[in-house]
């Protein structure tokens, strides 16, 4: 299998899933899930302190799935640390192999798990951006020369169905000029939307990888309906999973997810599973859309 | 002007648990506007304190507590309540409890109030804040709405994934910083500033601790005494 960057570069239909790392130190079942993924996916996300909840390093875990055979998307937030700190990790970064990074500005505080935290956002999305693109050529935020630049590959997120979406895309254009190679997008459901959002994608020089949420039961659904930002599950899958029953909920969800790939095919660069825990089920569905 | 917020009077009394005498002093300017430190706050707080079993030996409201020297003559007019108190509760922002903590070095001079930011008035009792006093105006490109402020994130190059329907992350009660601002800038046909790439935010303009010297009052540059930082 081709890694992440020359399938993207050679025109292929991308494959991407990703892991939340452990909170706490036991790795055993995020080494076992990402096993089954080995040959399946072109790479592999690693969650940095996702919804604000602390977790083991994005950086330690990228290392651990790059040992395993894995090509690691680093993800990386503003929210934790400061411009030293994420420069000083993006060299690390280098160091330790791996190749790609998801640029973010990260979830607030207030939604996490440490809400007494002090939030840093010294940088933001756009501007880590750049920086990435600053040390690929050599030089640090402040100027200096890098004994050694990194060679990272950057990419980016977008909202497709953000509402109102003009801000985002303007917002979107920015991280293209500033060097995002890839984007992978917040989960699709319109796939009428998503179609117009490529049209503008395709002015830029860049590539989409379309998210797509594994759901479990109708209950999920409406969480995310609700609580999740620009997500938004129209009533008929809710209808289908809730027609499903519990036992077979999830088997229909993911016949729900393999549908969305095969349609997306045709539309976009590739695709991001996301499986929040259930990764082990990402090569069925695969299998199940045909890939 | 700074907004405050009265402190518990559990805790004053805590503070207090050492003394017997009280002076209070409040505020003519913000925290007069913000009704924690005016005449009224004063009359309220010194019947608490005696309520509490201490005796207040007088109170004021100064023009400004965080004009040090102006203060401190201030204070000192007071003669006698002040002297004999062992104890200044001020009813200001940190600002006023600090010019009157170096000049009574040798009292309890405890904070009454909490200061929380500086703020525009909505009404009386509410406040938003717009400025955060970041050292760098960017108000020209932003339609004059502060995403620095006004974005939970502080961020510059516009609204991250948490917005939902025009709303903040943090809060369904919240409008976007970056949705406002896009409306605003659209009225004003001036969309192109939302291109603009904003670099990483210079965090050295706002010094800690912040310093300012003005050109203009160069010859009043001699810092007078008990003006020491």
């Amino acid at each position: 299998m081709k890694r992440f960057k020359e399938a993207l570069e050679a025109g292929d239909f991308v494959i991407t899933a990703e892991c939340g790392p452990p909170k706490g130190t036991d790795i055993s079942e995020l080494k076992e899930h990402a096993k089954h993924l080995l040959g399946k996916v072109h790479a592999l996300n690693v969650t940095d302190n996702q919804s604000s909840v602390m977790r083991a390093g994005s950086l330690s875990i990228s290392k651990v799935l790059l040992d395993m055979g894995h090509d690691p998307i680093y993800q990386l937030t503003c929210r934790d640390r400061n411009r030293l700190a994420i420069q000083s990790d993006l060299l690390s970064a280098h160091i330790l192999g791996i190749k790609n990074v998801l640029c973010l500005t990260g979830d607030s505080i207030s939604v996490g798990d440490h809400k007494e935290a002090k939030a840093v956002f010294d940088l933001e999305s756009v501007q880590l951006l750049k920086l990435v693109d600053t040390m690929n050529n050599g030089k640090d935020m402040a100027g200096n020369d890098l004994k050694g630049a990194t060679g990272l590959f950057a990419g980016a997120v977008v909202t497709p169905e953000a509402n109102p979406v003009e801000p985002q895309l303007m917002k979107f254009s920015k991280k293209v000029r500033v060097g995002a190679k890839f984007f992978q997008t917040q989960a699709i459901y319109d796939i009428e939307k998503f179609k117009t959002f490529m049209e503008y994608s395709r002015r830029f020089d860049t590539k989409i990888l379309a998210g797509i949420l594994l759901l479990r039961s109708a209950g999920m659904a409406n969480f995310l309906n609700a609580n999740v930002p620009g997500i938004t599950v129209p009533q008929h899958l809710i209808d289908e999973l809730k027609a499903a029953g519990k036992e077979k909920a999830l088997d229909c969800g993911m016949d729900i997810a393999a549908r969305q790939i095969k349609e997306l095919k045709g539309i976009c660069d590739g695709v991001h599973v996301m499986a929040i825990g259930l990764e082990d089920k990402v090569p069925e569905i695969l299998k199940r859309a045909g890939i | 002007m700074i907004i405050t917020k009265q402190k518990p009077f559990e805790v004053i009394k805590e503070y207090l648990r050492d003394n017997k005498k009280v002076f209070i002093v409040g505020c003519g300017e913000c925290a007069t506007l913000c009704k924690t430190g005016g005449p009224d706050e004063i009359a309220e707080m010194a019947q608490m304190l005696r309520d509490a079993g201490k005796e207040v030996t007088g109170g004021f409201v100064a023009i400004a507590p965080c004009n040090i020297v102006g203060t401190k003559i201030e204070m000192k007019k007071q003669g006698e309540p002040v002297r004999e108190a062992d104890a200044v509760i001020v009813l200001s922002c940190g600002a006023g409890v600090g010019s009157i903590a170096e000049t009574y070095e040798d009292k309890n001079v405890i904070p009454g109030c909490d200061s929380l930011f500086l703020g525009n008035t909505i009404r009386v009792g509410s406040y938003d804040e717009r400025c955060m006093t970041c050292g760098e105006c960017i108000l020209e490109e932003t339609g004059g709405i502060c995403p620095v402020t006004t974005c939970a994130k502080g961020l510059l190059n516009g609204p991250c994934g948490g917005m939902n329907n025009g709303k903040c992350e943090i809060s369904p009660d919240i409008e976007c910083a970056w949705v406002r601002i896009y409306r605003r800038l659209e009225k004003k046909g001036k969309l192109d500033r939302m291109e603009k790439i904003h670099e990483a935010k210079d965090y050295s303009k706002h010094t800690k601790p912040g310093v300012f010297e003005g050109e203009k009052y160069a010859k009043m540059r001699k810092r007078p005494e008990g003006g020491k930082r």
